[in-house]
């Protein structure tokens, strides 16, 4: 179980998507996952390993590395995109009861034809457009928080350099040097400005559903 | 045979299972197998590498790493995760013997064609006779495997913190050693993070018994409250098919409903009453 199979998960909900939707899943997939995948796993891969401290004493380096990074990039990153992507799945599961209502609608004798209701795209009306919506809120919502927790472990975006520790048993103040800061920096800003960009999609995508509907009502009226 | 290929086995189930086992398949999967296949494993990754002693005794490191750590977090998640997904293939063989039964039945009476095959392959079972009871065992176990592997963790790793430091004097260390450990902080978080999603399924399991049994105590008291259903409203018609429809209704009295249900929509008859008196 690993991103190939929350992708095939996730490829379904596709078909019922606004096109912001699925532009977002594409970005999403490429800008995030595959680059996490591909790319910073590598930068991130020995960042314990040279995480190197001007002390022999024994357990100084353990420390100093727990002490300043609490939860690896890495990490995080892998959790907000499992986060962010779950609550389409809402809108799968929705959709899913919608058709198996359609389907005991054949069992009770009404002609459905069996291929239209498989290919059939669902429309985003009723009770399917609050579940959307609120996928839509909540993957905003976590973008968020996530976001805020990077800043606030890491007091902004930048890697430095050189960490002063004086934890024990490290004796005194020692230097401990972060292996490749400037990479690291790079992966993250551009992490950050993906998640900015679907962050802005996701408003887009909420504006949109909001106006779609305002639209529809004083059709309905007039 | 890895993570994917029980993810094959066990969709297999999501089919036949209620709304809220589905949901806590999803919780299973995405919550817990990725989050240990993406993340945890990494974090775990150098956890004896990067385990150091203070001390330059050698074998003082293994000894004190086997001792503060008989069995890793890791493959305790991944033996609970596998217990826990097991009994789900219980119903799964369940099904599979149902269908069996519906199928030597289609032969029986003639209705062999290949479209009922496949229909018989691809229709929801109900969850009804004895695969209720099937299915509530597989909840039963699934909740006790939780329990009991949250209390193993419990017991081997008291609390469910990872210390920074850990004083060891076992042979051949000299004296008490300190020994440090890699990334205590980030293993905390996972180690609270899968606490978390291990109670919200054994929440989502209990939610699903109560499910359950309501469905059943419910489908009994309409089946007492209303006892003209069935084949006795039947009988009257002298009609050729609907003597057909006796014959086939005879041999399917101890089948579950959801076969007659199927051979009704394809003869488009119309059973008087209620569907399902084998409920």
């Amino acid at each position: 179980m690993d991103w190939g199979a929350l992708r095939d998960y996730l490829g379904g909900v596709n078909k019922h998507s606004t096109s912001v939707g699925k532009v977002w899943l594409t970005v999403l997939f490429i800008f995030r996952i595959m680059i996490l995948v591909v790319a910073a796993e590598k930068v991130w891969g020995d960042e314990q390993k040279d995480f190197v401290c001007n002390t022999l004493q024994p357990g100084c380096r353990n420390v100093c590395y727990d002490h300043f990074f609490p939860i690896s990039h890495i990490r995080l990153w892998a959790l907000q995109l499992i986060f962010v992507s779950t609550p389409a799945l809402l809108v799968a599961m929705h959709v899913a009861y919608r058709r198996q209502e359609k389907n005991q609608q054949f069992g009770n004798g009404e002609k459905i034809d069996i291929e239209e209701l498989e290919d059939e795209k669902v429309h985003i009306r009723g009770p399917l457009w609050w579940t959307y919506t609120s996928s839509i809120f909540f993957r905003l919502i976590f973008e968020a928080v996530f976001m805020y927790v990077f800043y606030y472990m890491y007091d902004g975006y930048q890697m430095p350099r050189l960490l002063k520790c004086n934890a024990w048993p490290c004796p005194n103040v020692v230097d401990c040097f972060v292996s490749r800061p400037t990479e690291k920096t790079t992966f993250t800003i551009f992490m950050l400005a993906v998640s900015g960009i679907c962050m802005m999609l996701n408003l887009a995508e909420l504006c949109y559903l909001v106006i779609k509907i305002c639209m529809k009502e004083p059709r309905k009226t007039t | 045979m890895n993570w994917a290929g029980l993810y094959t086995v066990l969709s297999g189930v999501n089919r036949h299972s209620t709304a809220i086992g589905r949901i806590w398949l999803s919780v299973i999967f995405i919550f817990r197998i990725m989050v240990l296949v993406v993340a945890a494993e990494s974090v775990w990754g150098d956890e004896k590498s990067a385990f150091t002693c203070n001390t330059q005794q050698p074998g003082c490191n293994s000894v004190c790493y086997d001792h503060f750590f008989p069995i890793s977090h890791i493959r305790l998640w991944a033996l609970q995760l596998i217990l826990v997904t097991t009994p789900a293939l219980l119903v799964a063989m369940h099904v599979a013997y149902q269908q069996h039964q519906e199928k030597k039945l289609l032969v029986l009476t003639g209705h062999a064609d290949a479209k009922h095959m496949e229909e018989v392959k691809k229709h929801k079972m109900r969850i009804s006779g004895s695969l209720w009871w099937t299915y509530v065992c597989s909840v039963v176990f699934r909740l006790l495997f939780e329990a009991v592997f949250m209390y193993i963790f419990y017991m081997l790793y008291p609390g469910y913190q990872m210390m920074r430091l850990v004083k060891c004097e076992a042979y051949p260390c000299p004296n008490t050693v300190d020994c440090f450990i890699s990334r205590p902080t980030e293993k905390t978080i996972f180690t609270v993070f899968m606490l978390v999603t291990s109670s919200i399924c054994i929440v989502l399991n209990m939610a699903e018994l109560v499910y359950l049994v309501v469905r059943a105590c419910a489908r009994r008291s309409q089946h007492n409250s209303n006892p003209s259903s069935g084949k006795s409203s039947f009988y009257g018609h002298k009609h050729s098919s609907e003597y057909k429809q006796n014959e086939i209704n005879q041999l399917l009295t101890e089948q579950d409903g959801s076969l007659k249900d199927m051979l009704r929509r394809n003869s488009g008859l119309q059973e008087k009453g209620d569907r399902c008196s084998a409920c």
